[in-house]
């Protein structure tokens, strides 16, 4: 049985609280899991952890939170995204809402797309996918 | 020395689960200088214990090549005291399946079929989430002196996957 989007956050929340040590409230759609929740770089590692075993899913490494961008010189240029590089993050996070970001595409920025709402759409299209 | 806090693996799937024995000892040093007067197994050591325990779990998955590193301690709840005489049984289990990344554990301890303790930890292959820190030094986790150790320690279907350290 397909879960609402809802039951989804709920799941995600919960996962969330557990690898962050963070309170149920300040799991919101629009926070941010490293600038809002703290998430330091293995605790996407713990959260990806999570995610599989709640859902039940298989999260291949890099496909929720791409890690090999940066290291490309085609892709990043005086600490800006490139053409190239803004077009292979928005082929890499679907989910995420990079209409801000796009203006002024800061390497260093990047890590404030990974919202709450980015890793519910990402399980949502995962569970969706592995139905249909 | 060698910081080792688990005396005997009892029991071994690989990439599945690992039960290792800890008997504690008065002659045991840190015992008496932990609280003077009332002697305990310090909890961090049992942490210590049950991150071998996995540690040696994880690192057989792709043969002690990889550098297991204690990440995090996710989770850490104490229930009982362990005093001299008892024998701790560390029972690990990995969630899921040990990644190329690295890998969630799921532990307790127990004495005498009491539950003193429920640990989660995670393990970070360390040359897989940045770039390697000592480029041709070996493996410093499980470097010779452990390999030779899991040996001794009648692990041997477990080391000879090893590299040796006579090479």
């Amino acid at each position: 049985m397909a879960l609402s989007r809802d039951e989804i956050m709920e799941k995600v929340r919960e996962a969330l609280v557990d690898a962050l040590g963070v309170d149920e409230d300040e799991v919101t759609p629009e926070a941010r899991i490293g600038g809002d929740l703290g998430a330091e770089s293995i605790d996407y590692l713990d959260i990806v952890f999570r995610l599989e075993k709640a859902f039940n899913i298989k999260i291949p490494r890099g496909d929720l939170f791409p890690d090999n961008i940066l290291s490309s010189d085609e892709f990043v240029q005086d600490g800006k995204l490139t053409e190239k590089g803004l077009a292979e993050l928005k082929a890499r996070l679907p989910y995420a809402d990079l209409s801000q970001f796009e203006q002024n595409p800061n390497v260093q920025d990047i890590a404030d797309l990974f919202t709450v709402d980015m890793i519910v759409g990402y399980v949502e299209s995962k569970l969706g996918g592995e139905e249909g | 020395m060698r910081w080792i806090w688990i005396d005997r693996f009892v029991e071994f799937e690989r990439g599945r689960r690992a039960v290792a024995l800890k008997c504690v000892s008065l002659a045991e040093e840190h015992l008496h200088d932990h609280v003077p007067g009332f002697p305990v197994h310090p909890p961090t050591l049992m942490i210590e214990g049950m991150a071998q325990t996995a540690g040696v779990l994880v690192g057989d998955v792709f043969d002690f090549e990889e550098k297991v590193i204690l990440a995090k301690v996710t989770r850490a709840t104490f229930h009982r005291h362990v005093r001299p005489g008892d024998r701790l049984r560390f029972e690990a289990e990995v969630q899921g399946e040990v990644r190329h990344e690295g890998a969630a554990i799921t532990g307790t301890i127990t004495s005498n079929g009491n539950l003193v303790a429920e640990i989660e930890l995670l393990f970070a292959h360390l040359d897989q989430s940045r770039e390697p820190v000592e480029p041709g030094e070996g493996n410093f986790v499980f470097n010779e002196d452990f390999i030779r150790l899991l040996r001794m320690r009648q692990l041997r279907d477990l080391a000879s996957d090893a590299p040796s350290p006579d090479t």
